[in-house]
């Protein structure tokens, strides 16, 4: 036991000098899995690190609203490339036994009914088909902290169901260059700078797992491209499957203000959809967004928000004929003859006490060139044209506590311009909606669980093969979990 | 009619202890009041990782931290305005939640809506018995800063030598003094001195004014003295200059007017 020289100085009872000198030296899970249906997810669209919550002492809770919605302070944290700012960022004060490492899997249960199938055995073509079952999520296995004060990186390694892996993310992050928070750059793959980000989406199942607006191409309508009379086998095959949900390469430039509430960033990226290995051409895409949040007294934090991406798409590529002979294949990267496409709209979060409300719009065009596939030396055939669809969706979360959340979502698409004249008007335009809730067992710092119940269902006009409207449903269960 | 009278006045003055007693369990910064009822969710989502759910610093992750947690029961705060002993005021509290603490696990809580701070303060009151009984001492004055010149920094190391600062800090203040090694906190622990070349801030504060306060309240709960009463203003603020020009990671007036003078 120690003792004290001076024990009347530690200012509890108002001592003066305070040197102090010491000498010496449940079970009702499976009832409610078979209840529900499930659907396989790509866990790469979560983003949940508990690795960071190891080396924070942090709940989860404090950076994630539910994990991975993220807080304020999660954004915060996040934007000032996951450092807390204590002078204790850099590794060398870490314990050697921590290990920047967190895993993330969705075992589960799910049923999935397309209503139009395309199959041999109907006599209109498409009939109804319907599968469930148990089934499991393919992993990621996240890496991710700082390499040096300042100095940040996530390395992504990430498999789909069968194990096949690739890298979802990888990117170093120079944060507060010139000691500024408006100076950060980030090179590699990543996310697009979502304020409203797909990977931390809290719904799962195939249907209700992606956002519909992040990822709408224009549909090809089989029935009128055959009234074109064009026949090239090119022809009808996009040049690019770009969604703005999809991870990127390039490097990116942001900036933020000391708490958040105003933060922005520009990317230049690879017109190639984050495609590694430079499959397509020269050229590069460019992002851009900005946000302001403002302090509506009781109502709480709000945030309004802008973005637009401007991409290109290689319509042409050099050939060569394989040594046997044959077809001539395009050699990959001598893309060329680009022609553009873009992704322009706003977004808000909106917060109402328990309830956030997050309405997301998107305007977007592509060329036809582009959604064709038409070689850019050639002229659009009659009665084609450049494609224009607006994206509107809004997503509303009910928190009721650190352990509950709900969530709703309606999604809508509306051609403003079909690639086809003779197309119907609505032709391709679709509606989601999808309800879910998250239930969190245990909120700690070391790992995390949610159950989640969730139903979605996509409806789309005039897409199946026999040109009827078309409707996928998915009902899941999951055991999302990180650790 | 009398009896009516008492009634009313019995009533009257319950009804005002009662607002008395919430008035004093509320937090106040500024025009900011904070609840303790809204603040509970918060502290649970934000803060009882580490400083636990009786705010007594043994959160889950707390046996990992170094230093640990802030012990709320015991009502002593590092950074204060108010004079060694007493309780810090709200906005002391606000302030510290906000800037966060340098060298320890504390985060800067600045991203939180200043509404959502303020009620968690509230709700940290709440876990110390102090709160309740007694009031925050009055906040020090601080008197105008003296130029900085070599003299000025030259009596700032006769201050540092004088009181002895450098048997912890060091003569360098490197926080490697003599006694550094021996040194504990109010929990018995182990602390080490502050090192003041290693970052550009201190952890009640980063300008001059702060680093003043922090040397005339001390640090309650470590070892680190306050010097009210012990130095003149112009002492005071001798040592604050002559302490600034310890962190040589920092450019600053002070280093500028040293390195003017030929002085490394």
């Amino acid at each position: 036991m120690a003792d004290f020289r001076k024990t009347e100085n530690w200012g509890v009872t108002g001592g003066n000098r305070s040197r102090i000198l010491k000498q010496g030296g449940s079970a009702g899970f499976a009832v409610a899995l078979i209840a529900f249906l499930l659907l396989s997810i790509w866990p790469e669209k979560a983003t949940a690190i508990p690795a960071f919550a190891r080396k924070t002492g942090m709940r989860c809770a404090a950076c994630h609203e539910a994990w991975p919605k993220l807080t304020s302070v999660g954004q915060n944290y996040k934007d000032n490339g996951y450092q807390i700012g204590n002078e204790r960022d850099s590794p060398v004060y870490q314990s050697p036994l921590y290990w920047a490492m967190a895993a993330r899997a969705t075992p589960q249960w799910h049923s999935e009914l397309n209503s139009a199938e395309a199959t041999n055995q109907a006599k209109s073509g498409v009939q109804p088909v319907k599968t469930q079952g148990f089934d499991i999520s393919g992993m990621d296995l996240w890496m991710a902290g700082t390499i040096s004060k300042d100095i940040t990186f996530i390395i992504l390694p990430s498999s789909d169901e069968y194990g096949n892996f690739h890298f979802e993310s990888m990117w170093v992050r120079f944060d507060n260059l010139l000691k500024s928070r408006w100076l950060n750059v980030k090179a590699g793959r990543f996310e697009l700078d979502h304020v409203v980000s797909e990977k931390r989406i809290l719904t799962l199942s195939q249907v209700g797992g992606t956002y519909q607006t992040y990822h709408y191409l224009p549909q090809v309508d089989a029935k009128a491209f055959a009234a074109t009379g064009v026949a090239s086998g090119e022809l009808g095959t996009s040049r690019t499957s770009f969604g703005l949900g999809d991870n990127q390469l390039g490097v990116e430039v942001m900036g933020h203000s000391k708490n958040d509430y105003t933060r922005a960033s520009i990317s230049v990226l690879t017109s190639s959809d984050g495609a590694v290995n430079l499959p397509t051409s020269k050229s590069y895409d460019t992002f851009m967004t900005a946000s302001r949040a403002f302090d509506i007294g009781p109502l709480g934090l709000q945030r309004v928000g802008a973005f637009s991406y401007i991409g290109r798409a290689p319509t042409r590529y050099l050939t060569q004929t394989p040594g046997g002979g044959g077809t001539p294949v395009e050699i990959a990267g001598s893309g060329y003859g680009n022609k553009g496409f873009t992704r322009t709209g706003g977004f808000a979060l909106l917060s109402v006490k328990k309830l956030d409300i997050v309405p997301v719009y998107t305007h977007a065009t592509e060329s036809a060139f582009v959604a064709l596939g038409i070689p850019s030396n050639e002229a659009l055939p009659a009665g084609v044209n450049s494609p224009v669809w607006n994206g509107r969706m809004v997503e509303f979360f009910y928190t009721q506590n650190l352990q509950f959340i709900v969530i709703a979502r309606y999604e809508d698409i509306r051609n403003a311009q079909q690639i086809f004249s003779k197309s119907a008007s609505d032709f391709g335009d679709l509606d989601a909606e999808t309800i879910a809730f998250r239930w969190y067992p245990f909120t700690h710092s070391r790992a995390g669980l949610a159950i989640e119940p969730e139903y979605a269902k996509v409806h789309q006009m005039g897409v199946s093969a026999a040109g009827t409207n078309q409707t996928l449903r998915s009902a899941f269960i999951g055991l999302d979990f990180a650790f | 009619m009398r009896d009516s009278i008492r009634i009313w006045t019995c009533l009257s003055g319950l009804a005002l202890g009662l607002a008395s007693y919430s008035w004093a369990q509320d937090s106040h910064i500024g025009k900011l009041t904070g609840h303790i009822a809204a603040g509970k969710d918060d502290f649970a989502r934000n803060c009882n990782g580490c400083h636990g759910v009786r705010g007594d610093g043994k959160g889950t992750f707390a046996q990992y931290l170094d230093p640990r947690p802030r012990d709320y029961t015991l009502g002593v705060f590092k950074c204060r305005s108010t004079p060694t002993g007493t309780l810090p005021t709200d906005e002391d509290l606000y302030n510290t939640m906000s800037r966060g603490i340098v060298t320890a696990a504390m985060p800067s809580w600045a991203s939180l809506r200043p509404e959502i701070r303020a009620d968690v303060i509230a709700y940290l009151k709440t876990f110390c018995p102090r709160f309740k009984t007694e009031k925050p001492g009055t906040p020090i004055g601080i008197p105008a800063e003296t130029a900085v010149t070599i003299a000025d920094i030259k009596a700032g190391a006769e201050v540092y030598r004088k009181m002895e600062c450098a048997r912890c800090h060091g003569a360098e203040g490197r926080g490697d003094g003599p006694d550094a090694p021996t040194l504990i906190d109010i929990k018995k622990r182990p602390i080490p001195p502050y090192d003041f070349t290693q970052t550009e801030r201190f952890k009640c504060g980063t300008t001059n004014a702060e680093l003043y306060r922090t040397l005339m309240t001390g640090m309650d709960g470590t070892p680190m003295p306050a010097y009210l009463g012990k130095l003149t203003p112009e002492e005071g603020w001798a040592l604050v200059h002559f302490v600034r020009t310890l962190q040589t990671a920092r450019k600053s007036p002070e280093r500028k007017v040293l390195s003017a003078t030929g002085t490394p």
